[in-house]
Formats: C-alpha cells, structure tokens, sequence
C-alpha cells in the first residue's frame, strides 16, 4: 500500500463529526424549488439574480420537486392552490424544509379578515420552518431567513432526526383519528382486529438509528 | 345618436313594453329592460348599421341585498365608429336561500366574446346564471367552492378541504370589532390523493 504516510500532519486529514458534515454538507446547498406565488416572488427573484446572488451561498433553484431541499412559499396562498400546494411539498424528498415569505402566506396579510379565498397562513397546510416578514420582504429579508434556516439545520444531529420524529408524530395522530372514528362507528360493540393499532405499536422516543448508535 | 333617438329607436323596433323603466338623472342615462327580450335587443344594437354598438365596454353584476329581493346586471355599450355610449340594466328577483331558483339571465356572449368571461365571473361571485352561456362554470374560486362571495349575505364555509378558512383569533386582533367567529361544521380528513380512473 502506497499511502503517503508523510502528508497526514499537513491538512490532508479533516477530523470532525459526522453530525457536523453531513449538516455542513445541507445548509451549505439549500436547492429551494423553483416557483412563486405571487409579488413575494419578484423580491425572490431578486434575490436570485446577480444583485443579491442567493447563488454565493448554496441556493439554487431546482425545477423539480423532487430535486429540492427547501420550498418557499412566495406570496397568497389561495385556497386554490392550497391543494397544490401540499401535493408539491409531498412530492419533496426528506429532509425539506419550508419558508414562509411574506405576510400572505405567514398569516393571510392584508386578505386576513374578509379574503374569502385566501389560506390564513401556509401553516394550516404544511410545517413551516422559517417565518420571513414583510409585504413583500426585501431580498435581505429573505436572505436572513435562509441565514436562520441554515441555523436550524446546524443544530440538527442524526441521533435524533426530526423527520423521522416528524413522520411518527403525524402517524401516531392519524391513528388516532382512525381508531377514534371506528370507536365511533363500532360503538354497538363489534368485535374488529384494529389492523391500525398494530401498526403503530413502534415507539417514536426511541428509534432504532439512536439504540444502533449507543451500541 | 343620443340617448333619446336611441331610446326611440329600440321602442320603434321591439316595442315600447320592452323598456320597463329609465333614467335619466343620471350623468351616464340608462334603460331597464326585459330580461328575456335583453339578448334580441342586444343583438339588433350590435348589428343595425344605425347604432353598431361593437364594444361590450362591461358587465356588472349588482346584490341589491334580501331587503330588495333584486339581482342587477349592467351592460355598457360603446360604439367605436360612432362614438357613442349606452347603458342598459336588467333587473330580476333574487333567492335567498340555494333552494329557491337562481337568478336567470339571457347570455350576450355569442354577441359580444368578451361577455364569455364576465358573465362567468358574475356566476361565480355574484350567483347569477346566464342562460345559453357556452362555459358556465366558476371562473376565479375552486370548482368546488360553497356559495357566491360577493352576496350581501354571504357566509364563510368553515372547512375548505379540511383548511380551517376563518381566521384563528379574529376578535382579538381586530378589537373586538366583528361578531364571533362560530364555527358549525366539522373537520373532514381531505386527501387530494386521485383515485385511479375505472379502466
């Protein structure tokens, strides 16, 4: 074996955690999904474009669903494009992350109180993960909320993977969903094998990646 | 021509019945028309060389609210070559709850195309449906969409595809300004999952 022994103590070997590489290897290439909504999508945008170079930090645009990391949502949810919506944040690989630009998809905005058609915040459709304010946010704005996303994902660790917390949590609601609506259907008694029961005897504390690790 | 030849003009052509009602008060004159008969009248203003009304410049829908019991659609009329203007109203009774029949009026679309368009937009927020219409479909809410919004008396459905649609602390941010937000409908699990089609 011709490893060249003499070069380890010149840089040539990075110690470093896991943990911290594969975090490093995330936030520093955020590819958010390539749509907008509405104005909020012009600042977004500009933010792409050479002014502001979200390109310098990692951010590019990807065509596809399925090839990004981060959706933002730029601009008025309507209650149209809600379906649309989550089918598309569906359709994104793990882990994925969401942006909430603007005060239109962060509460409603202006549209709050008698915008029959608009959603009152992207967040009774999916999880969001960064708030980003203004109407529309400048591209600063919007930068600082990738800068704060990036914060996020820096604190994340493999030992406890928040999708697959997230995935549990949502398994374990909709289960109960189901067990309580045929409690309420069964209420005369029958007796019925609960095929959803058995399925969601996995216990979400404790994961097998974490007991594989203590090992 | 003026608003008075064109006046006499219609009423020599169709009959005098035909204009249930005018004014001309206003700085823009109209004429009330009967709704069945909007569609003939339309179409002879359109084609008679005299008045050649090419330019449907609008079409309004109008809630006057159940107090009034009425339904208005209003048509601006423009002649290009002629450079002149016209507008027409009809007027027809309104239902109130989604049992009674909804309000009818005769389509001008196959006139005017731009009519196509607007009429559907009145259907869709106003509730006035327009009769021999190619297309009348919701053109701006989702197909599945409960109510007209533009009603006087229009309520906000509660759940929209499983989305709670008021918003959550209504009272609070605004000051206690509006009534209490109450909901009386349940939240049903909405997939947007397609079924595959039946070969």
């Amino acid at each position: 074996m011709n490893i060249p022994q003499d070069k380890t103590g010149e840089g040539g070997v990075i110690i470093t955690k896991l943990d911290d590489l594969l975090n490093w290897a995330r936030l520093t290439s955020l590819f958010p999904m390539g749509f907008g909504l509405a104005c909020c999508a012009i600042e977004m945008m500009g933010a792409y474009a050479s002014g502001y170079d979200l390109d310098r930090f990692g951010i590019i645009p990807r065509a596809s669903p399925r090839q990004s990391d981060v959706m933002i949502v730029a601009g008025t949810v309507t209650f149209k494009m809600a379906d649309r919506v989550r089918r598309l944040y569906e359709q994104m690989p793990e882990p994925r992350y969401v942006i909430s630009m603007g005060s239109c998809s962060n509460c409603g905005g202006p549209y709050w109180e008698h915008g029959y058609h608009v959603v009152k915040g992207v967040d009774r459709i999916i999880p969001v993960d960064v708030y980003v304010p203004g109407c529309p946010p400048r591209p600063e704005a919007l930068i600082g909320g990738f800068l704060r996303l990036q914060e996020i994902i820096r604190q994340e660790t493999i030992r406890e993977p928040r999708a697959v917390q997230q995935i549990m949590a949502k398994r374990m609601r909709n289960d109960e969903l189901t067990m309580n609506n045929e409690e309420a259907e069964k209420a005369n008694g029958a007796v019925k094998t609960n095929s959803a029961e058995s399925g969601m005897s996995h216990d979400p504390s404790k994961p097998d990646d974490q007991q594989n690790l203590d090992a | 021509m003026t608003f008075r030849e064109i006046k006499d003009f219609i009423a020599a052509q169709f009959g005098a019945e035909v204009i249930v009602s005018e004014n001309t008060d206003n700085l823009q004159p109209y004429l009330v028309l009967q709704p069945e008969r909007l569609a003939e009248v339309c179409f002879e203003l359109h084609d008679n060389e005299a008045t050649y009304f090419d330019f449907l410049s609008s079409v309004t829908g109008i809630d006057n609210g159940p107090e009034a019991g009425t339904m208005e659609v209003v048509y601006n009329l423009y002649s290009i070559p002629y450079d002149h203007h016209l507008m027409l109203k009809v007027i027809v009774p309104r239902n109130s709850t989604p049992a009674e029949p909804i309000p009818v009026v005769p389509t001008v679309s196959y006139i005017w195309r731009t009519a196509d368009w607007q009429e559907r937009e009145i259907f869709d927020l106003v509730g006035i449906l327009f009769k021999d219409h190619p297309d009348m479909r919701r053109i701006l809410c989702a197909a599945d969409w409960e109510g007209h919004p533009l009603r006087r008396d229009y309520q906000l459905q509660d759940y929209y595809h499983g989305i709670k649609v008021p918003y959550d602390q209504h009272n609070e941010n605004s000051g206690f300004r509006g009534e209490p937000v109450k909901l009386i409908s349940h939240e049903d699990p909405f997939t947007d999952k397609r079924e595959k089609p039946e070969a």
